[in-house]
């Protein structure tokens, strides 16, 4: 039976075309995964059916039933219900008051919360997910935010529900609690669009794959004939190779933490602590950990942006005294900030300007001490643009109009034009397409051979297993011991991630034994 | 006199009241426009318009109670002016703000000089009286300070518990906090987000106005030029010393009002060596400082100053 069928839908942003006449069909009790790469119009098109976004053309069916354009409580009437990406609640209200929001009616003089929460209770029983409604959300863990997003949704009744990249923020224990709770939905009658770029994921939740890229369908297929290499294919278009990772023999150290703290602010807890790391030469290590967890400090530490509270940083066995990111830069410590629109880059300055900006006071691109040598930065700029193929049309248009990928190599030439020793590179690949993350995994690989060393911060475990010769594991402010990357398991990780860090010490023990 | 008659003296207790009253409305209103996620900088005209649309009305042989609807309706409009700006258009809330308090301050005495000709001795009305409850008015002390005030201060003190059990305890207040802390939650809700903003400003602003009132119609009966004196100003920053909470906004105009009664007795009772402007200055400096104390603290809406712009990619 068809819950949902999606007519010829098409939007456009500007010149930008996000959705091109696109059709699906959602059956009851169907897990229908949305596949795409980054910025393929799947987000669009689920904020479409929900009401957030007008299509410029084409229809929604729900239950047989047209559903007006732009009204998100159309939708959630007609029994449409969404978990957004970025979770849309209030920190500071309580888990009970961002679940009832819209549940009763305005002009009502009284919010009834024993009823409120009679209901919560009932459906916590009848779906095994488990909210504490009084806690206040800004208290919650990542995975109860989510657990609260769904129970917010099956609150109101939703026959199909709509999942935006639910795993991005989860540890794979947590995905896996969030598999059986949708199993259990679709034992219930639901229906489920999984939106996701992770395959195996996919391959594991669904049972039908449609495929999007560049805003239009590009292919549809039941998961049980798909396996990961199509599945690639299909997103990308082509297909897809993996670089070769070679273990090198690392060499001497170039950054070593030696029981660094780094306290929070007032009231706040301790960001660092006592943390001992080692990244030698030809080698790179990973860390993984749930976002907040002390990477951003530990990032900041590592830019010169953050001085610690107690312990050495040392660099080439040289501690470091003075914490400034121009002195870190000029020394040959390289980073690839976590987020490039906000610290990468200045998006509306040009590009060149962007490419010296951050060998701006050397020569020759410096003159007298005090003024800008354009013709010699234009120089250099066409020089990075050249060896890192920067695709742009020239280099005086904004570079906010760079794409994700463009964007991260123009940063990758500006910090790895020099030959760092250290290269910090904190999410390099997150929000970018296959082929960018190919480069990009591509010229950190480069650097390694040349004999850099390089911390690879990343929520993608895939991408650490792939790329790191060792891994550790970050939780609330405190390092595992790091774990040489042979035979371990994602599964390994994400109980390290969930807060067991001595199961490295296990781990290592198995090995040797 | 001594400093500690001061305050054991009724009428320094009845002063600070009659002084918290317009602060009490104006804090409330702004307070609620925050909590929806908009900063109202037109505080002190829509004050002002408030002011002078009361008393017009009264003047022009008005009943009181409709003078202070009239003048709650002047000021929601003036909210709908800032809301057209900030939240349909989403422009600066700063700009608007401080935009709506030049129109509307230099609109209410333009409209003053046009309805009324210029004389040396200000046109006055007959404003709201004090009135006594019957028993408890003849306690001692207490009697002398809450219950003979006139209606509007009564309002001004019954205004507060019904602005928390709504806020805090109805679909709608719930709905108002959320467009203030998080918007987009909102619409995923099925709300609209715009409307609620809008209705929050347009309400805040009406008791604003009321509050402005209260200056032409209760404590005063004639309205002149720099009458509101700054009070818009001293609500925005209550809002901030309370936290964004109503019951410690009626506490927060309570001390102010309560510093302010103590200079203008302190001025009468000191010798002349302190110049008075000191005396003056005395509920400024001591609500910075408190501010200061106070702020660091400061809960804000998540949201406050954001515009909210349907189906836009983010």
């Amino acid at each position: 039976m068809t819950v949902l069928r999606i007519k010829n839908v098409s939007k456009s942003f500007g010149s930008l075309v996000a959705n091109q006449d696109i059709s699906l069909t959602l059956d009851k009790g169907e897990v229908l995964a949305l596949l795409g790469e980054n910025g393929a119009g799947k987000t669009t098109l689920m904020n479409i059916l929900f009401g957030h976004y007008v299509a410029d053309s084409g229809e929604i069916e729900v239950h047989g039933k047209q559903l007006p354009p732009g009204a998100t409580d159309a939708a959630i009437a007609a029994g449409v219900g969404m978990v957004h990406q970025h979770f849309t609640l209030a920190d500071n209200l309580t888990v009970l008051d961002n679940i009832i929001l819209g549940t009763q009616p305005l002009t009502s003089w009284r919010i009834n919360t024993t009823e409120a929460k009679q209901r919560l209770s009932r459906l916590a029983e009848d779906y095994g997910i488990h909210v504490e409604p009084d806690k206040l959300v800004a208290d919650l863990s990542v995975g109860e935010r989510q657990r609260v997003e769904i129970m917010k949704v099956l609150y109101r009744d939703a026959r199909i529900l709509i999942l935006d990249e639910p795993t991005a923020v989860l540890t794979p224990q947590e995905t896996d609690q969030l598999f059986k709770t949708l199993s259990f939905m679709v034992e219930h009658g639901l229906s489920i669009i999984f939106i996701s770029h992770k395959l195996h994921e996919i391959l594991r939740i669904s049972n039908r794959v449609t495929v999007l890229r560049r805003g239009q369908i590009v292919g549809e297929i039941a998961t049980g004939d798909a396996d990961r290499d199509i599945l690639a294919e299909m997103m990308v278009g082509h297909k897809v190779s993996r670089p070769q990772v070679k273990h090198l023999t690392p060499g001497a150290a170039v950054i070593e933490l030696k029981n660094i703290s780094v306290e929070g602010k007032r009231g706040h807890k301790t960001l660092l602590d006592n943390v001992n790391l080692r990244v030698n030469s030809h080698e790179i290590v990973g860390l993984a950990g749930v976002a907040g967890n002390g990477q951003a400090a530990l990032g900041n530490l590592l830019s010169g942006l953050q001085t610690p509270s107690a312990g050495t940083v040392c660099f080439k066995g040289e501690p470091l005294t003075d914490f400034s990111t121009r002195r870190f830069v000029k020394m040959g410590i390289a980073r690839i900030p976590e987020d490039r629109h906000a610290v990468g880059v200045v998006g509306d300055m040009t590009i060149w300007e962007n490419i010296i900006n951050e060998n701006l006071r050397e020569k020759p691109l410096w003159r007298f001490g005090f003024l800008i040598n354009d013709k010699a930065c234009r120089k250099f700029a066409a020089k990075l643009i050249q060896g890192f193929d920067i695709r742009c049309k020239n280099m005086g248009m904004p570079t906010k109009q760079l794409s994700g990928g463009n964007m991260q190599k123009l940063i990758l030439a500006r910090t790895l034009q020099n030959n760092p020793k250290f290269i910090l590179a904190n999410q390099p690949v997150r929000g970018l397409d296959e082929g960018a993350i190919a480069a990009v995994h591509e010229r950190l690989l480069a650097a390694k051979r040349k004999g850099s060393g390089i911390l690879l911060i990343s929520e993608d475990l895939d991408e650490l297993l792939a790329l790191a010769d060792k891994i550790v594991v970050i939780y609330h402010g405190m390092l595992s011991q790091p774990l040489p990357v042979q035979g371990i398991s994602a599964r390994d990780i994400g109980t390290m991630m969930a807060g067991n860090l001595g199961h490295a010490a296990t781990l290592d023990k198995g090995r040797s034994a | 006199m001594d400093i500690l008659d001061l305050f054991l003296h009724a009428g320094f207790w009845a002063a600070t009241l009659r002084i918290a009253c317009p602060l009490i409305f104006g804090t409330l209103g702004e307070l609620i426009c925050e909590r929806a996620g908009v900063l109202n900088l037109g505080i002190e005209g829509i004050m002002t318009m408030g002011a002078m649309s009361g008393w017009i009305w009264v003047y022009k042989g008005g009943d009181l109670w409709t003078g202070l609807l009239f003048a709650a309706f002047v000021g929601a409009l003036f909210g709908l002016i800032h809301s057209i700006f900030v939240v349909y258009l989403g422009l600066s809330q700063h700009v608007s703000g401080i935009g709506i308090t030049m129109l509307a301050s230099a609109l209410s005495f333009f409209t003053f000089r046009m309805l009324l000709p210029s004389s040396t001795t200000p046109p006055k009305i007959v404003p709201f009286q004090p009135v006594s409850i019957p028993i408890l008015s003849d306690l001692p002390f207490v009697g002398e300070v809450f219950f003979s005030q006139t209606p509007m201060t009564y309002l001004a003190l019954a205004i507060v518990p019904l602005v928390i059990y709504i806020l805090y305890r109805t679909p709608l207040g719930l709905a108002v906090r959320m467009a203030g802390e998080n918007p987009m939650a909102l619409e995923a809700q099925g709300i609209n987000v715009l409307s609620i903003r809008t209705g929050a400003v347009m309400l805040g602003s009406a008791l604003m106005a009321v509050g402005g009132a209260y200056l032409t119609m209760s404590a005063f009966d004639a309205f002149y030029f720099g009458m509101i004196n700054g009070r818009g100003w001293i609500c925005v920053a209550l809002v901030i010393f309370a936290s964004w909470r109503p019951g410690k906004a009626l506490i927060g105009a309570l001390l102010f009002a309560g510093i302010d009664a103590f200079q203008v007795r302190a001025q009468l009772s000191s010798s002349a060596k302190i110049p008075y402007q000191f005396f003056l200055m005395l509920p400024y400096v001591l609500s910075i400082l408190a501010m200061v104390v106070m702020a660091r603290r400061a809960r804000y809406p998540k949201a406050l100053l954001t515009p909210f712009r349907r189906g836009e990619r983010t």
